[in-house]
Order: structure tokens, then C-alpha cells, then sequence
């Protein structure tokens, strides 16, 4: 048996959603190749040869696959995966527009957001908003899989020494082009990979209000997320959003601030360790999932709570 | 140009479900089910090219039960033309619903097919982009915001650091995210209208589809509980439990 990662990266690193994919697949058992595809991505490729398990970092540098198109990158992943037991990827924006794009051209189900590996042939995943989880087997000669990175601890970043391969194939579709992008700037941490993570909802008001947010965060070393309905109501950007059309967390400690705690926003920040409520609702459901919750005006308690820690 | 949509028949998002006590499935039994909140985003968009000029005919496509019917009749009542219904069973893999939206896109010629991004049921975020790999079609996900010009169209994607723009040469699909438009609601007057609308039911068998599935669902359990927290009475408690009790800061 042997797995095929393909490996997310950006600015030139590899993003750390690919160790907890390479945690799946060594789960899974066998050996451990990882596809870096990008343009100008020898660093990458580097960086990929140490992480730890990996025995074989397969490079495909084309000016094809910058921004990972995935009308071109899938026929690549296709054409490797036929030598391939199971092919995965982090269950990230990128996995999940180019994997099942790949699992019809191989003509196989596609299993999305794995949290736990039963088998080599068996999974575990969560349905309907995380309110149920289905243990699926697959039948498929290539089992193509996206991996919740919340579900496996990640493998460490070095230690590794994997042999470099490069992939002459070049797939240009034709048919889509980048244009541009814009990127939201932070320099706290990535909200998927951090220990902490302050939320705040429609109770904070306006988007001025999160400033308050922002410092306890800044303080405890938190990233700071939002749920939907302060992301509609134009708070914060988009990609702050925790929940089931957004970002899954797993954090150590989630601090939810005056947010009401609807099913869509749990399946996002359920299975974190340790959640803290800070809602002046006493009947709000986010109590019923909190460890610890305090019926208070946010305003008062967030302030304090950033001079006390 | 014509516009496919295809909407999907789920449980309502305000329903909490349950697991069966066998552990074979969710208990839909009696259960409130509306269109998939994505799909009435695409729907919403596809009425929306219409109503700007850029698209001349919607039609509306759903795969799954007869009941499915309903949901088929609530999209022409938000504004689309007529409706096809791909009878099969429930609970289709998303393999099996793009191999039959394959054979209704080679029947109708879309320029441009607009699916959700995931239904809110299977959470599985695969169809569109299954579809497009079927049709050899570029595809354009988690959009929210979507220009037709000429043989292109540009869609602005909701990606994990904030946003890209793609241009994509038409014929293209197109899934939506929440953040593409604000869905309307059918009026009485449309929802009577919608009644005199075609809609054609056909097998899967006649468009030559197999539903054939390479997993299966071995068993559904409920979540592990997280059992009941405390309520603290100050900051200062809170961060003395936070410190000593549960030691995460």
C-alpha cells in the first residue's frame, strides 16, 4: 500500500494542514509520498522532504499549477494516482475544490472530511452538521479522501529525509485563469491551527467592538473567529467564520462571546477541549456545550478578563 | 443563454435530527424537509442573471424521491422556467447525482450549471466539482460573486486566507457560497403560477445512468456527548477555574 498526500502550500512553506494529512495517512499504514504542485516550488519541496514518515516528495513545478487550478492540477493527481492505494488531502478550500474533481475521474466516490481512520478501507465522518457520525467503507481501487485536520494531531515538521522526485507531466486545461486575490492580514495565528481561539457574534454589536476581542486575543496568543451571523452583518471578513460552511476548529480553549450558539456554528467548534461562554442570554444553547459559562454584559467581562489573565 | 440548476431535497437546518436506535441511518420520519440553503443561494442567482439579461432560460433540475417534486415547484415559483426531476431513490452518493446531472447537461447544452456549494445533509462538498470533471467543464466553487462577459465569467471564490478571482471559459459550473446573494421569497401569486410550469420526471435508466457506488455506510451513531459545564458568578472565577482547573491558559 502506498499514499499519495497532496501536500497544500503557500508563500513558499508548507501549510501545516498537510502534517495532520500526512497523520491520517500514516493511520492508514504504508508508505507516505507527497505531491507538491505549484510553480516555483523547489522550497517547498525541501521543506516537504523533512516532515516526518514521508518517504518520497514527488515535485510538479509548471507555471500550470500556480494557484492550484484545478482544472489542470486534477488530470496530474489522476495521473499518479493510478499507481496509488489512496490518495489524500487536507479537507481545506484547495482539497476540497480539487479532490472530488479527481475522484470522478477516476471514476470512484469521493470520502470528504475523514476524522478518524477505522481500516485501510474504513472511515469515520461526521453527517448533518456533525449531529451524526457515519463509519463508511470503501470499495474503491484508489480511495480518495479529504481529511479533517482538526481530527489528527499533526506529524512533526522535521526529522524526516525523504527522496526528491520530479514530474515532467504538464496539464494545461485551457480553460480557467487566475486573475487576483486578496488576502486578509493578521499576524495572529492561523485560526485552523491555534491553541486558542476568541469568537465573537451578533452580540458584539458592530465591527468596531471586536478591537476588544482583538487585545484579549493579542494577550492570550488566541486567533479570533466569528460566527455567521456576525460575518453577514459585515463585523468581520469572511474567512473568520467558524462553523459548518466555514473553518473547523478544535483549539485547547474556545472563548465564544456573545454568541447564541445555533447547530450551524457548534459544527464548527464542538469538539474543542476546553469552551468558555461569555453570553448575558442565560438560555442561549452555546451553555448547553460550555464547559465553563458566565451570564454577563460582554462588554464588562471581556476587559476584565483581559487584565486578569 | 440557458442557465441549470440543480437544488436538492434535505432535512430543514433548523431541525435538530436524530439517530436511529439501529444505527442504520438519521430518523427522517416526520421531519420538516426544505431545499438545501445553497441550492436556494443558486436558484436565487440564476433568477437573478435573468432578470439583468444575461440569462434567457432557467431550468431547474433536482435528483432524488418523488417527493422532491416540491422543492422543484418552490424554485419555479422563485422565477425559474421549468423543472426536471431525475427520479431515484434517497440518498444518493454525490457520484451517482453527477453522473445523472452529466446526462441532463448533455441533453439541455447549458452555458453555465449552478449547484451549492454542500448540502446541508451529506456535508460533503463534492457534486459540482464531480460534475465538472464528467463534463471536462472549468469550475468556479464557493462563489460569492459571479460576472458573466461574453464567452467568460469571472467568479470571485471564498477561499481559506479571504478571496480569489478566477475567469472561467463558459460552458463553466459554478457552485455557491452563503455570501453570494440574499435569496428571495416566493409570493403567493408565483407560488400559483409555478403549478402551470412543465415538469418532467424521468429515470435515471432512460438517460443510461448507473448509480452504482463504491462505499458504503456501515453505520450512523449520535456524537459523543459533552457532558454539562458550571456556570461561574465572576471573571476573577473564571479565570481561577481556566488556570488551575482546566490548565489551558
Amino acid at each position: 500500500m502506498t499514499i499519495l498526500v497532496v501536500a497544500e502550500h503557500e508563500n513558499g512553506a508548507v501549510a501545516p494542514a498537510t502534517l495532520n494529512t500526512v497523520a491520517a495517512a500514516a493511520k492508514i499504514g504504508g508508505d507516505i509520498h507527497v505531491l507538491v504542485a505549484g510553480q516555483n516550488v523547489g522550497g517547498v519541496a525541501e521543506a516537504a522532504t523533512k516532515i516526518a514518515g514521508v518517504s518520497k516528495v514527488l515535485v510538479a513545478d509548471n507555471a500550470a499549477y500556480a494557484h492550484a487550478l484545478p482544472e489542470n492540477v486534477a488530470p496530474l493527481v489522476v495521473e499518479l494516482a493510478k499507481a496509488y492505494s489512496h490518495v489524500l488531502a487536507p479537507a481545506t478550500t484547495n482539497g476540497k475544490n480539487i479532490l472530488p474533481r479527481v475522484a470522478a475521474l477516476l471514476d470512484v466516490d469521493q470520502i470528504s472530511e475523514i476524522i478518524s481512520v477505522e481500516s485501510a478501507d474504513t472511515f469515520k465522518r461526521p453527517i448533518y452538521a456533525g449531529n451524526a457520525i457515519a463509519t463508511v467503507q470503501s470499495s474503491a481501487a484508489v480511495k480518495v479522501i479529504t481529511v479533517r485536520t482538526t481530527g489528527f494531531d499533526a506529524v512533526a515538521a522535521e526529522g524526516g529525509s525523504a527522496a526528491v522526485e520530479a514530474v515532467a507531466a504538464a496539464h494545461d486545461a485551457g480553460k480557467s485563469s487566475f486573475v487576483g486575490e486578496e488576502l486578509a492580514k493578521s499576524d495572529r495565528p492561523e485560526l485552523t491551527a491555534a491553541k486558542i481561539v476568541v469568537s465573537g457574534g451578533r452580540g458584539m454589536g458592530n465591527g468596531d467592538n471586536f478591537k476588544h476581542l482583538y487585545s484579549l486575543a493579542d494577550k492570550l496568543g488566541a486567533a479570533v473567529g466569528a460566527s455567521r451571523a456576525a460575518v453577514d452583518a459585515g463585523f468581520v471578513p469572511n474567512d473568520m467564520q467558524v462553523g459548518q460552511t466555514g473553518k473547523i476548529v478544535a483549539p485547547q480553549l474556545y472563548i465564544a462571546v456573545g454568541i447564541s450558539g445555533a447547530i450551524q456554528h457548534l459544527a464548527g467548534m464542538k469538539d474543542s477541549k476546553v469552551i468558555v461562554a461569555i453570553n448575558k442570554d442565560e438560555e442561549a444553547p452555546i451553555f448547553q456545550v460550555a464547559d465553563y459559562g458566565l451570564v454577563a454584559d460582554l462588554f464588562e467581562a471581556v476587559p476584565e478578563l483581559e487584565k486578569l489573565v | 443563454m440557458k442557465v441549470l440548476v440543480a437544488v436538492k431535497r434535505v432535512v430543514d437546518y433548523n431541525v435538530k435530527v436524530r439517530v436511529k436506535a439501529d444505527n442504520s441511518g438519521v430518523d427522517l420520519a416526520n421531519v420538516k424537509m426544505s431545499m438545501n440553503p445553497f441550492c436556494e443561494i443558486a436558484v436565487e442567482e440564476a433568477v437573478r442573471l435573468k432578470e439583468k439579461g444575461v440569462a434567457s432560460e432557467i431550468v431547474v433540475v433536482s435528483v432524488g424521491p418523488a417527493t422532491a417534486q416540491e422543492q422543484l415547484r418552490t424554485a419555479l415559483a422563485l422565477g425559474a422556467d421549468r423543472a426536471i426531476l431525475v427520479e431515484a431513490a434517497d440518498e444518493l452518493n454525490s457520484l451517482a447525482v453527477a453522473k445523472a446531472l452529466k446526462a441532463v447537461v448533455d441533453k439541455e447544452q447549458p452555458q453555465l450549471v449552478i449547484l451549492g456549494k454542500q448540502a446541508i445533509d451529506s456535508d460533503n462538498n463534492q457534486t459540482g466539482q464531480m460534475l465538472a470533471a464528467l463534463t471536462g467543464y472549468a469550475q468556479g466553487t464557493f462563489a460569492s460573486k459571479v460576472e458573466v462577459a461574453g464567452d467568460k465569467v469571472n467568479v470571485t471564490r471564498e477561499i481559506d486566507g479571504g478571496l480569489q478571482t478566477v475567469s472561467l471559459s463558459l460552458p463553466a459550473i459554478v457552485t455557491t457560497d452563503l455570501r453570494l446573494n440574499e435569496p428571495r421569497y416566493a409570493s403567493l401569486p408565483n407560488i400559483m403560477k409555478a403549478k402551470k410550469k412543465p415538469l418532467e420526471t424521468i429515470t435515471p435508466d432512460a438517460l443510461g445512468v448507473s448509480l452504482a457506488s463504491t462505499t458504503k455506510t456501515l453505520k450512523v451513531e449520535a456524537p459523543a456527548a459533552r457532558s454539562a459545564g458550571i456556570k461561574v458568578k465572576s471573571v476573577a472565577e473564571l479565570v481561577e477555574k481556566l488556570k488551575n482547573e482546566a490548565k489551558v491558559i
